[in-house]
């Protein structure tokens, strides 16, 4: 059974249903992601989570205790704002203490586990500074510390690092995810930055309108997206029209090529349309064994991107994405140039509406 | 290219203070000539030598911090829960706590003994104490409109609903929120309230007088019709003591948490790292 379980939430504000039946299994110790754009419900997940916002239907549990009519200062969980929400009149210390002492603990109990979570966030030194006197990321960082301290049986993260400037945004990241493995503490964090999600989660709830589109591993979002919306908001990806071709389940014709897919068709229509997904990264202008597809068309656009040049290219019609390092012993095609960029089928991919 | 002289600018900036620092001047100076032929703050040492001032300033020092006291309990509240879970009932509220402006004292010193009088089912104004409840209750109701104000303000300043909810996800309850959260982060914006209620309820003078209480501000009245020089120097005094409010209200407005009232050379910056 799961640590943390939710199961067929619902939440609706008036008329508007933010979240539909909305089920999550979260097991201890585990770092769940909700990813998704802005309005999808993510957020008021979370806050369902923590308990302010009751669900309008359905049931949360944490280890096992229903806690869907609990009130939050009761759920035993710590959460992170984005807006860092330390208390103003209190310094570091205080700010730590705040829960621990909500808790009933003894003087001394509370400077030792205040002191261990300044060591854990590396600002003993800063004990008695005010939030206004700090920076976004020490003030986020003792917002961790904050919520770590009374021990909480969740750690529910609310976009903490969308107000913090991209450098500490990934330093600040690593060191949650680093305090979380070692606190072995179940996590939920809320992002819409899908990098961010994909580096330090065990899994990701893509949202899209209130449900979870997918929830799995990073690598099972990027790599096999359970909808179009999925694949389209992790990463690039180039969507193909294709046709199935007659009876053959596995015969397609796509950007002016025709391919055998890894996989037989599940979602053609009628009329045998489908939508295939391709990500940049699959495609190749040197072509190989294992790349048993290839596109031939006419290049587009050239875009130097660093260490990698972007090409676009019109390949029967569709228009195809794809990246080739930038090294200085491969010339880059020209705009106008006919060529030909390679993949494997098994990189091919079926959309679901 | 010459800056112009703002001399229009000036011209009103000049005709305004004269028309407030020279009847202060005038009063001043008159407070001085009690003795006659030299300049003294004889009227000054009268008025701290009376026991009718000491009395009355005694009994409105008091009415008045219990009013502080009182309308801080009501408005704090009521404006957090506004503020946080009725929203829309704001305007509502800003205008019940605007009315003490549009309704006159009397109208409210009339309703109370009509309300509270010896036929009343609660005759208030039949004992002392019953009638010193209800001068209290007249000051909190004619402060309300500052205290209201001034909380409020401090309220939007910080986001209290995110406090808050991070005070709740550490255990917090509702009561220990708000006392040890929201009261502090809006003290502050109280202590302003505060002393706008001090020093309008201390010379109040329709509910005191109507009311038949021991104080200031009927004291203040009967010695203007009994005296020429110390009147005057109470002027100057209550000048001088709203000023002083006025910038107490400023230090307290302006202070941060963890900094010193003085500016002493060891105290500790308060910058960002």
């Amino acid at each position: 059974m799961s640590f943390l379980s939710i199961s067929n939430a619902v939440k609706s504000f008036g008329s508007n249903t933010v979240v539909k039946g909305f089920d999550l299994g979260v097991d201890k110790g585990e770092f769940v992601s909700f990813l998704g754009p802005s309005g999808c419900g993510k957020t008021t997940v979370l806050r369902m989570i923590a308990g302010f916002e009751g669900p309008t239907s359905g049931k949360i549990s944490i280890d096992g205790r229903d806690v869907t009519e609990l009130s939050p200062n009761m759920r035993r969980i710590g959460m992170v704002f984005q807006a860092y929400a330390l208390f103003p009149n209190m310094n570091v210390f205080g700010n730590i203490a705040f829960g621990l002492k909500v808790a009933g603990l003894s003087k001394t109990e509370i400077e030792s586990r205040v002191n261990e979570m300044l060591g854990l966030i590396g600002l003993t030194h800063l004990a008695e500074r005010y939030p206004y006197e700090m920076s976004g990321g020490q003030q986020q960082r003792v917002a961790l510390a904050r919520a770590l301290a009374p021990k909480p049986q969740v750690l529910l993260l609310d976009e903490p690092l969308s107000a913090l400037d991209a450098k500490i945004r990934v330093s600040l990241r690593e060191e949650i995810r680093a305090i979380q493995r070692k606190l072995d503490i179940t996590t939920v964090f809320v992002t819409h930055d899908q990098e961010e999600a994909m580096s330090i989660s065990d899994r990701i709830v893509v949202m899209n309108g209130g449900r979870a589109d997918q929830i799995g591993t990073p690598s099972e979002i990027y790599n096999r997206p359970a909808t179009r919306f999925v694949a389209g908001f992790v990463g690039t990806l180039n969507v193909l029209k294709a046709r199935a071709n007659g009876q053959d389940l596995q015969s397609v014709s796509a950007g002016g090529t025709t391919m055998r897919l890894a996989q037989p068709v599940r979602t053609a229509d009628a009329e045998g349309k489908l939508s295939l997904g391709l990500r940049p990264e699959a495609i190749s202008l040197t072509p190989s064994e294992s790349r048993d597809v290839s596109f031939r068309g006419e290049v587009k656009a050239v875009n130097f991107m660093g260490s990698v040049i972007r090409i676009r290219m019109d390949a029967g019609g569709e228009i195809i994405s794809f990246d080739m390092f930038n090294t200085p012993n491969q010339t880059p095609p020209t705009i106008g140039q006919l060529a030909s960029a390679h993949c494997s089928s098994s990189d091919i991919f079926e959309l679901s509406q | 290219m010459m800056k112009r002289f703002p001399l229009y600018p000036m011209l009103a900036a000049l005709l305004g203070a004269t028309f407030f620092i020279l009847p202060l001047v005038a009063t001043f100076y008159f407070s001085l000539k009690m003795t006659r032929g030299e300049l003294g703050f004889a009227a000054y040492q009268s008025v701290f030598n009376s026991a009718a001032f000491l009395k009355t300033i005694s009994y409105s020092t008091v009415a008045s911090l219990v009013a502080i006291l009182i309308g801080a309990i009501i408005v704090v509240p009521t404006a957090y829960w506004v503020r946080l879970k009725l929203p829309k009932l704001r305007p509502v509220v800003e205008f019940i706590s605007l009315l003490p402006l549009i309704l006159p004292p009397v109208v409210l010193v009339f309703g109370y003994i009509r309300l509270f009088g010896s036929n009343s089912w609660m005759p208030l104004t039949t004992s002392t104490l019953g009638t010193d409840v209800l001068l209290v209750m007249g000051y909190v109701v004619l402060s309300m409109p500052y205290m209201f104000r001034a909380v409020d303000n401090g309220m939007a300043a910080i986001d209290i609903s995110t406090l808050s909810e991070a005070a709740q996800s550490l255990g917090a309850s509702r009561v220990r929120t708000i006392v040890s959260v929201i009261f502090p982060n809006v003290r502050a914006a109280i202590i302003s309230g505060a002393f706008l209620t001090f020093s309008i309820s201390l010379g109040e003078f329709v509910l005191a007088s109507l009311l038949n209480r021991p104080a200031f501000g009927p004291y203040l009245v009967q010695l203007g019709q009994d005296r020429a020089y110390e009147p005057a120097a109470l002027a100057i005094m209550s000048f001088g003591f709203t000023w002083c409010c006025m910038a107490l209200m400023q230090v307290f407005a302006t202070r941060k948490p963890g900094q010193r009232w003085l500016p002493f050379p060891n105290s500790r910056p308060a910058t960002r790292t």
